[in-house]
C-alpha cells in the first residue's frame, strides 16, 4: 500500500514537531525539506556558539541517528515555488517533488524597511545558520569589527549585543521606543533593562531611527546615520533586528492565499486543501484571545506542530493555545511571563508592581479592577512554576489569592533568598492606601 | 556529539589572558616549581619554610587568577570563550596537562620512590619536604599518600574558591562547594592524621576517613583493618559499626530524602576534586546514546567485581581463623546472598516494570552469577571463592579499579573526557547510590512546564553526559541513576526550566506527549492516551 506522503518545508521547531508527531501516532511518509542545514538545531542558541558556550553540534536536540531511525527523510533544497494544481514542489535544482499533503512551517526573516545601505554585505539579522556563518565573518574580534549598530530594541537585538560585547567589540544600540522594548514591557521593567544594558558596556540610543547605512569605496559598511539628529557612528557591521516577518518570498505566484503570512483557519489549514501553515510564517485570520496572528515565538511554532499532527493523523484539532507565556534572558537577568502583562493595564485593569531593594528582581501583575482576577505577571529574576500559574489562570484566581500563594509557584533553585513574605507585605501596604 | 563542524572555532577568542591572570599563573606555577625541584632531589632547608611557601604560591596564585577572572565582572554565568580556548576545547594545552597528571598518577601509584619514598628510612625528594608538615600533623614522617592528600586538598580549597567566585549568585553552589570543602579538609585530610596520633602500642585504628564508604573505599573490610578495628577496643568497634551502617543504613535513608547529590557532589572527595579543580572541564563529557549505554554495562560490572572481591576477601580471612570472629564464613555468605537476594526480589516485585530489557537480563544475571559462586562454595567443589584466589582478586581491583580507573584515567584524563568519568563510568559507590536514586527517592529535576527552548546548555554543561534537554524538551522530569545533583544545568538554563527538588514520589516520572501551554483538551486527550 502506498503510505500518504507528508511533505514539510522547513526543519524549524514547528516543522519537526510536526513530524516527530506524526511518526509517533502514524506510519505515514515524511519529508522535511530545509536550504538552511541538515539537521534540526536549536535557532534559539545561536547566540551560544558565537560565545563559545556552546559548537555547532551542540545545537542539535537529536543525534544525528534519530532522522533515519524515526524514518524522517531529510531533504536539503531550497523550495522555489509550490505548484498547487498537480502536488508538487519546484527545487532550487531544477528537480520537482511530490507530496500528498504540504506544510509549509520556513519560520521568519529579518525586517528591513527599506534603509539605504540595507543590503551591504556586513548588514545583517541574526535568524539563521547563515546569519551565525555571516557574523562569525564580519565580527571575528574587535580589530576586524571595531564597532557594531544594532538597529531595533528587542530580544534578538539585546541577545546581539550580549554576543559582540563577549569578544570586546563596541556595540552601539538603536532603540526606535523612549525605552528598551517598551512596545511589550511595563516602564518599570523596561527602565530597569535600560540600566543594565548601559552597565554591561552599550552605548544605548533611546527615541533613535537609523536613517542610512553608508559604504566605503569598497562597498563595505564604514557607518551608519542616524535620523533623528544626522550623527554618523561609525561602524563595521549592522545588525537588523527591528523584528521578523513571514519568509514566505516563494510562494508569491502560488495560489496560496497569504497576507503578511500564510493565512489559515483555526485548523491551520490554507484556503488550498491538503496545504496548511505553521510556525512564525502562519496568520491566522481568527486569532485566539490576546493573541496575534502571527506569533513568531519558539513555543507557539511547537503548539502548531502538536496540534496539526493531530489533525493529520485522525484526530482533528483546532490550534487552540491555553494561557500565554513566554521567557527570555537579558544578559544576566531571567524573565518569565505567565498570562498578559501589557505595557499600561488595559481598560477596567490594574497592576501590582514590586521591586527587590537589589538589583534586577522585580515581579508585575495585572489584574482586573472589579472582579481582582488574576490576569498575567512579568517576573524578573525569579523563577516562577509554569504549572501554578497556568493553573490559576484557567481557575480564574484572584490577585489576592495569587499573592497569598506566590510561594506555592516559586521555582528558584534551593537556598536562594525567598521574597514573598516581602512580596506579600508590600501588597498589603498598597491595598490598605 | 563530536567535536567536528564547530563555526565559531576559526574565530580568535578574541580576550586573551589578562596581565593580571598571566602574573596570578606565574606565582602558582613557581609554587610548583619548588615542588619540582625538591622531586630531583633539590635540598631545600628548612623544608618547612620551603614547603609553605610553595604551597602558599599555589594556593595564592590561584585565587589571584579567580579574582582576575571574575571580580570585575557581573554575577552570572561566566561560559565564554569556553571553546576556543585550548585547554579547556581539548587543544594541546589539554593534552599535555591530562599527560602531566597521567604521569603524576602512574608514579604516584606505582613508583613512589621517585617521589622520594623510602621505607625503614629518611625520605628523600618531595615526599622529605612533606616531612616536617605530616610530623607536625599525625607525628609519622610523610608518605607519597600525604603529599598526594595534601596537594589534593589544596586543590579543591583553591579551586573551591574559584567555583564559589564563578557562581556568586547562586547558593545552592555555594552551599555544596562550602561543604566539600570542608569535608576534604577536615574529614578526609586532618582528622584521619590526628587519629593517627592516637595510635600506640596497644591502641591502633587504621586510617579511616569517616565519609569515604565501602564500595568507593573497596579496602575498608580487609583483614588489617577489620583486626585493627577490633583490637582498638569500643571506638574502633564503632567505626567498624559506623563503616557498615554506613552503607547499609545512612546511605540508604539520605538518598531516599535528598537523591544521590548529598554524597556524591556534597561529601564526597572524588566528587569534590571534579567539582573545583574538574569544573572548567565538565562540558567535555560525552552526550551520546551509545556513551550512556556503554556507562550502564561498566559501572554496573565494577559494582559486581566489588561485591565479588569483597565477599571473597572477608570470607577468606573468617574460614583462617574462625576462632577470632563471632562470624563464620558460612554465616557470612548466607548473608551476602539473602541480602542479595532481598534487595533484588524487592525491586522487580515493585520496579520491575521500570527496566529496559537489558537491565533486567544484566541484573538477573549478576544476581545467579552470584548465588552460583555462594552455591558452589557450599557444595564443596571449590576451595576458594570465585575461583580465584581472595588475594588475587583484591590485587587485580586495587590495580585496575582503585589506580587505573580512579585514578590515572578517571583523574588524568580531566582535560580530555571530562571530569566525572571516574564518577560515571566506574565508581561503585555511584552505582549504589545511583540504582537506589532511579528506584526509590524522592529526588528530581523538575521541568518547568513548557518553558524550554532546547538551547542545549543544560546537556553541554552536564558533567555525566545526560543529556538533559532531551527530557526538558518533552517537559519530563529528569530521574536519571546517574546524576550527581550538581545543579549546573539549572544555573545555566537561560529560561528558568530546571529545578532540583525533593517532593513525593508520586508523579515524579511524568512522560507527556504535549506539552504544557498547549489547548487544555488536547493536553487531556493525548496525555492521557
Amino acid at each position: 500500500m502506498n503510505q500518504e506522503h507528508i511533505v514539510i518545508i522547513g526543519n524549524g521547531i514547528a516543522g519537526v514537531t510536526l513530524a516527530r508527531h506524526i511518526r509517533k501516532n502514524s506510519n505515514k511518509r515524511i519529508t522535511l525539506i530545509s536550504a538552511e542545514s541538515e539537521h534540526f538545531f536549536s535557532r534559539t542558541a545561536l547566540m551560544y556558539v558565537y560565545m563559545g558556550h556552546m559548537k555547532w553540534n551542540h545545537l542539535k536536540p537529536y543525534e544525528d541517528h534519530f532522522w533515519k531511525k524515526n524514518r524522517i527523510e531529510l531533504k536539503k533544497a531550497y523550495v522555489e515555488e509550490v505548484q498547487t494544481q498537480n502536488n508538487q514542489l519546484l527545487l532550487n535544482s531544477g528537480e520537482t517533488f511530490q507530496y500528498d499533503k504540504l506544510v509549509i512551517a520556513t519560520g521568519s526573516k529579518p525586517n528591513k524597511f527599506g534603509w539605504p545601505g540595507q543590503d551591504l554585505p556586513q548588514v545583517q539579522g541574526l535568524y539563521s545558520k547563515q546569519d551565525l556563518e555571516k557574523l562569525e565573518k564580519n565580527a571575528p574580534n574587535n580589530q576586524i569589527c571595531k564597532r557594531a549598530v544594532i538597529v531595533g530594541g528587542g530580544l534578538i537585538g539585546i541577545e546581539l549585543a550580549e554576543m559582540l560585547r563577549t569578544r570586546n567589540i563596541p556595540v552601539t544600540f538603536l532603540v526606535r521606543e523612549k525605552s528598551f522594548w517598551s512596545n511589550v514591557l511595563p516602564l518599570e521593567e523596561s527602565e530597569m533593562l535600560n540600566k543594565h544594558i548601559l552597565e554591561h558596556g552599550i552605548d544605548l540610543r533611546l527615541n533613535t531611527n537609523l536613517k542610512s547605512i553608508e559604504a566605503d569605496k569598497h562597498g563595505n559598511v564604514k557607518s551608519i546615520i542616524i535620523e533623528e539628529t544626522g550623527e554618523q557612528i561609525d561602524c563595521n557591521v549592522v545588525g537588523l533586528t527591528a523584528g521578523v516577518s513571514p519568509n514566505i518570498d516563494f510562494l508569491k505566484n502560488s495560489s496560496i492565499e497569504t497576507n503578511h503570512g500564510v493565512l489559515v483557519n483555526q485548523n491551520l489549514q490554507t484556503n488550498i486543501q491538503h496545504i496548511y501553515a505553521i510556525g512564525d510564517c502562519a496568520e491566522q485570520r481568527n486569532p485566539t484571545g490576546n493573541r496575534p496572528p502571527i506569533e513568531a515565538v519558539w513555543y507557539t511554532g511547537r503548539m502548531m506542530g502538536e496540534t496539526l499532527a493531530q489533525s493529520l493523523t485522525g484526530n482533528p484539532s483546532n490550534y487552540k493555545p491555553g494561557n500565554w507565556f513566554n521567557s527570555a534572558k537579558f544578559f544576566d537577568v531571567e524573565y518569565q511571563t505567565y498570562g498578559w502583562v501589557f505595557p499600561k493595564p488595559k481598560k477596567g485593569h490594574s497592576d501590582f508592581y514590586w521591586k527587590a531593594t537589589i538589583e534586577n528582581k522585580c515581579i508585575h501583575m495585572h489584574f482586573e479592577t472589579e472582579s481582582r482576577k488574576f490576569t498575567g505577571i512579568n517576573t524578573f529574576g525569579i523563577r516562577m512554576r509554569h504549572e501554578k500559574f497556568d493553573a490559576w489562570l484557567n481557575q480564574e484566581k484572584s490577585i489576592d489569592y495569587v499573592i497569598e500563594h506566590l510561594k506555592e509557584a516559586n521555582f528558584d533553585p534551593e537556598f536562594f533568598k525567598k521574597y514573598e513574605n516581602e512580596i506579600f507585605d508590600v501588597y498589603k501596604k498598597k491595598l490598605l492606601n | 556529539m563530536s567535536t567536528a563542524h564547530n563555526i565559531s572555532v576559526t574565530g580568535q577568542a578574541a580576550e586573551n589572558l589578562g596581565p593580571q591572570q598571566k602574573l596570578s599563573i606565574a606565582l602558582g606555577m613557581l609554587g610548583l616549581l619548588i615542588l619540582v625541584l625538591a622531586f630531583l632531589n633539590v635540598s631545600f632547608q628548612p623544608k618547612i619554610v620551603w614547603l609553605s611557601v610553595s604551597l602558599t604560591l599555589i594556593f595564592t596564585g590561584i585565587v589571584w587568577y579567580t579574582k582576575a577572572s571574575y571580580a570585575n565582572k557581573f554575577a552570572g554565568i561566566k561560559n565564554n570563550h569556553i571553546f576556543f580556548n585550548s585547554l579547556t576545547n581539548r587543544g594541546i594545552w589539554a593534552y599535555a596537562l591530562g599527560i602531566l597528571i597521567t604521569g603524576f598518577y602512574v608514579v604516584l601509584y606505582f613508583y613512589p620512590s621517585y617521589l622520594g619514598l623510602v621505607n625503614n628510612g629518611e625520605n628523600t625528594g618531595i615526599v622529605a619536604l612533606f616531612d616536617p608538615f605530616s610530623k607536625l600533623l599525625s607525628g609519622n614522617p610523610a608518605s607519597q599518600w600525604f603529599v598526594y592528600g595534601t596537594l589534593y586538598t589544596i586543590a579543591i580549597l583553591g579551586f573551591g574558591i574559584k567555583f564559589l567566585w564563578k557562581y556568586r549568585n547562586n547558593n545552592y553552589q555555594r552551599l555544596r562547594t562550602f561543604s566539600v570543602m570542608f569535608f576534604q579538609l577536615g574529614f578526609a585530610f586532618l582528622i584521619p592524621e590526628f587519629m593517627a596520633r592516637l595510635n600506640g602500642e596497644k591502641f591502633s585504628l587504621p586510617y579511616y576517613n569517616l565519609v569515604n564508604i565501602w564500595p568507593l573505599n573497596y579496602y575498608n573490610f580487609e583483614q588489617y583493618r577489620v583486626d585493627d578495628f577490633i583490637s582498638a577496643g569500643t571506638i574502633g568497634v564503632s567505626l567498624l559499626i559506623f563503616g557498615i551502617a554506613s552503607i547499609f543504613i545512612i546511605t540508604p535513608i539520605l538518598t531516599y530524602k535528598y537523591g544521590k547529590r548529598w554524597y556524591c557532589s556534597w561529601v564526597c572527595g572524588c566528587g569534590g576534586l571534579a567539582e573545583t579543580a574538574g569544573d572548567s572541564f565538565r562540558h567535555l563529557s560525552n552526550k551520546s546514546t551509545s556513551a550512556w549505554k556503554l556507562e550502564r554495562w561498566m559501572i554496573h560490572l565494577v559494582t559486581v567485581f566489588v561485591v565479588i572481591m569483597t565477599t571473597a576477601v572477608i570470607s577468606t580471612y573468617l574460614g583462617y581463623d574462625a576462632e577470632k570472629y563471632w562470624l563464620t564464613k558460612d554465616v557470612f555468605l548466607i548473608g551476602v546472598g539473602l541480602v542479595l537476594t532481598i534487595v533484588v526480589g524487592l525491586t522487580f516485585i515493585f520496579k520491575r516494570h521500570e527496566f529496559k530489557k537489558d537491565a533486567k537480563y544484566a541484573g538477573i544475571g549478576f544476581f545467579l552469577i552470584i548465588l552460583a559462586l555462594i552455591g558452589l562454595h557450599f557444595s564443596g567443589n571449590t576451595q576458594q571463592f570465585a575461583f580465584v584466589e581472595a588475594e588475587t582478586l583484591r590485587s587485580s581491583y586495587g590495580f585496575l579499579i582503585g589506580s587505573i580507573f580512579s585514578g590515572v584515567v578517571g583523574t588524568g584524563f580531566y582535560p580530555i573526557f571530562g571530569n566525572r568519568v571516574w564518577c560515571r563510568f566506574g565508581c561503585p559507590m555511584a552505582a549504589i547510590l545511583g540504582f537506589q536514586q532511579r528506584l526509590f527517592s524522592k529526588f528530581r529535576i523538575t521541568t518547568n512546564g513548557g518553558q524550554c527552548i532546547s538551547c542545549g546548555n543544560c546537556s553541554t554543561y552536564c558533567e555525566m553526559g545526560i543529556d538533559v534537554r532531551a527530557y526538558a524538551q518533552k517537559g519530563e522530569n529528569i530521574v536519571r541513576s546517574s546524576c550527581v545533583g550538581c545543579g549546573i544545568c539549572a544555573s545555566v538554563c537561560p529560561r528558568g526550566v530546571l529545578k532540583l527538588e525533593n517532593d513525593s514520589p508520586q508523579g515524579r516520572i511524568n512522560s507527556k506527549e504535549i506539552l504544557l501551554g498547549n489547548d487544555v483538551d488536547l493536553m487531556n486527550y493525548v496525555n492521557k492516551n
